[in-house]
């Protein structure tokens, strides 16, 4: 039986650790993701989780602990945001070359500078090539479904390697929403014990981690974690198939939102898709036939689906949160187009930069956004890459 | 479980271990890392007493020991970082460009 409950996504995240019972977690404080750990230290003082908390000194330390633990066969997670991640950055690749199956709770939030707390992706989509799993979550109801799904995913047979639960600093991490939590029983029934085949704690088992890889392996050994990351793209279908049954709350590589007929389209990240979606409701109430893609796996990247979602569009916005400084394109434009292009899928494009530091998205600029895809489609654009929502 | 006899210097990616493991003991002695070494330390027998200062301070385990004596240099893993001169009092171990 679900319980109704009303929490920031912070506490959702929190009390999805709470219900998972990790065996440790080292984590340093940094906004706006501070509040997972503090909540999760209160469960540890309290008596209510088993988990060995371990305050470290810095994000470089909580990530190098989480790799450590991790190796010793313990189920870890971690919890950062913005800088505290790109203090992690190094671990972050060790993490997964190692495969090991940890989790990192991260709240996006942009990188200094200028020095901002507020949310964008540049963080993690910093970190987008750092070999781990990527979801991201509109609402904080996803934020608790994915942090809950997590494990299944990072530990699954042939995957084995590290995932990070994304949300958006302040939008939904801090704000309050209606939610529907699993039983506690439910959530240890679906995610299951931890038995590793291997680890620095097994008594039966000898092991070295990470020894050095000479020119003739290292080529073989990126190749082999490429593969890890490929299986990960049926496992995560799986398991939020899986989710579904149990909950109701199904989950796929991405959300369409009024797509089957759509001829416009944008393709987003986050929390911004539900204010895209009012947008593409006002403007279906309009008779415009206009669509929405909410990206929910980043990484890996479902290129070829997303491209056959879209190849009736006539014109399609891709929206980052993130400015990526190649005066060429965003994350999702570069790797959206891509797709597109192999797709052999020829619709006008435009990219946006929107959101950064907390910049809000209206329901206008969306609206906005649809009537320069009309445009587009209608004239061609040669201004590939825009920003939203700037003061010119 | 992965076949470490199928790790090679011809291996394919499919035949490496998850993560570049190793799951054995002691294999560091198959990697014969004393090709790193330009220069080597030369043993004078006729010198040493067996007072075994040196095989601790190895940063290896390049100085071998049997029946409470030293041995010749296990030259497959000595780098030549020429501690082992430092710490012999006898004069039983010297090194081009190590000065006592």
């Amino acid at each position: 039986m679900a319980r109704r409950d009303r929490l920031s996504g912070n506490e959702a995240v929190a009390e999805a650790l709470r219900q998972i019972d990790p065996d440790v977690m080292p984590a340093f404080p940094i906004t706006p993701s501070t509040e997972i750990p503090q909540y999760f230290s209160k469960f540890c003082a309290n008596g209510q989780v088993h988990t060995e908390f371990i305050p470290v000194e810095s994000e470089h330390s909580a990530m190098s602990a989480a790799i450590g633990a991790e190796s010793a066969g313990a189920r870890t997670v971690s919890a950062t945001s913005s800088a505290g991640m790109a203090y992690m950055w190094e671990e972050l690749y060790l993490a997964s070359a190692n495969r090991l199956p940890l989790v990192l709770a991260l709240v996006n939030r942009a990188l200094s500078g200028p020095i901002n707390i507020n949310c964008d992706h540049s963080d993690s989509m910093g970190a987008r090539d750092a070999g781990w799993i990527q979801i991201y979550a509109e609402t904080n109801q996803e934020a608790y479904d994915n942090m809950v799904m997590a494990y299944r995913i990072a530990e699954a047979e042939g995957v084995h390697l590290p995932v990070m639960v994304c949300q958006d600093g302040f939008i939904t991490s801090h704000a309050v929403q209606n939610i529907l939590l699993m039983e506690d029983k439910e959530v240890k029934e679906f995610v299951g014990e931890y038995n590793p085949e291997h680890s620095l704690l097994d008594p039966n088992g000898v092991m070295s981690v990470g020894p050095y890889s000479i020119t003739n392996y290292y080529m073989e050994a990126r190749r082999a974690q490429a593969e890890a990351l490929h299986n990960a793209k049926a496992v995560v279908k799986a398991v939020g198939e899986e989710f579904g049954r149990l909950t109701g709350r199904s989950y796929g590589w991405f959300e369409e939102y009024c797509m089957e007929d759509a001829e416009y389209a944008i393709v987003l990240i986050g929390s911004a898709a539900g204010t895209a979606k009012d947008a593409v409701d006002k403007l279906r109430a309009e008779g415009k036939k206009v669509g929405l893609i909410k990206i929910r796996m980043f990484r890996p990247f479902p290129g070829a689906e997303i491209a056959e979602a879209l190849k009736n569009v006539k014109a399609v916005g891709l929206m980052d949160r993130t400015e990526s400084f190649n005066d060429c394109a965003g994350p999702i434009g570069a790797e959206v187009s891509s797709a597109l292009f192999r797709a052999r899928h020829m619709c006008e494009t435009i990219n946006y930069v929107y959101g950064l530091g907390g910049r809000d998205v209206r329901v206008e600029d969306i609206e906005k956004v649809f009537e320069d895809l009309f445009d587009a489609a209608e004239n061609g654009t040669a201004d590939y890459y825009r920003y939203l929502g700037v003061r010119e | 479980m992965t076949d470490l006899n199928k790790v090679g210097p011809s291996c394919t990616w499919k035949d490496l271990t998850e993560g570049m493991m190793i799951y054995e003991g002691g294999t560091s002695r198959q990697f014969k890392t004393g090709e790193w070494a330009s220069i080597k330390p030369e043993y004078i027998e006729s010198k040493c007493i067996h007072c075994l200062l040196c095989t601790p301070v190895c940063p290896d385990s390049a100085i071998p020991v049997k029946d409470m004596k030293r041995c010749a240099f296990d030259y497959d893993h000595c780098k030549g970082c020429g501690i082992c001169v430092k710490a012999c009092r006898f004069g039983a171990i010297v090194m081009e460009g190590v000065n006592k």
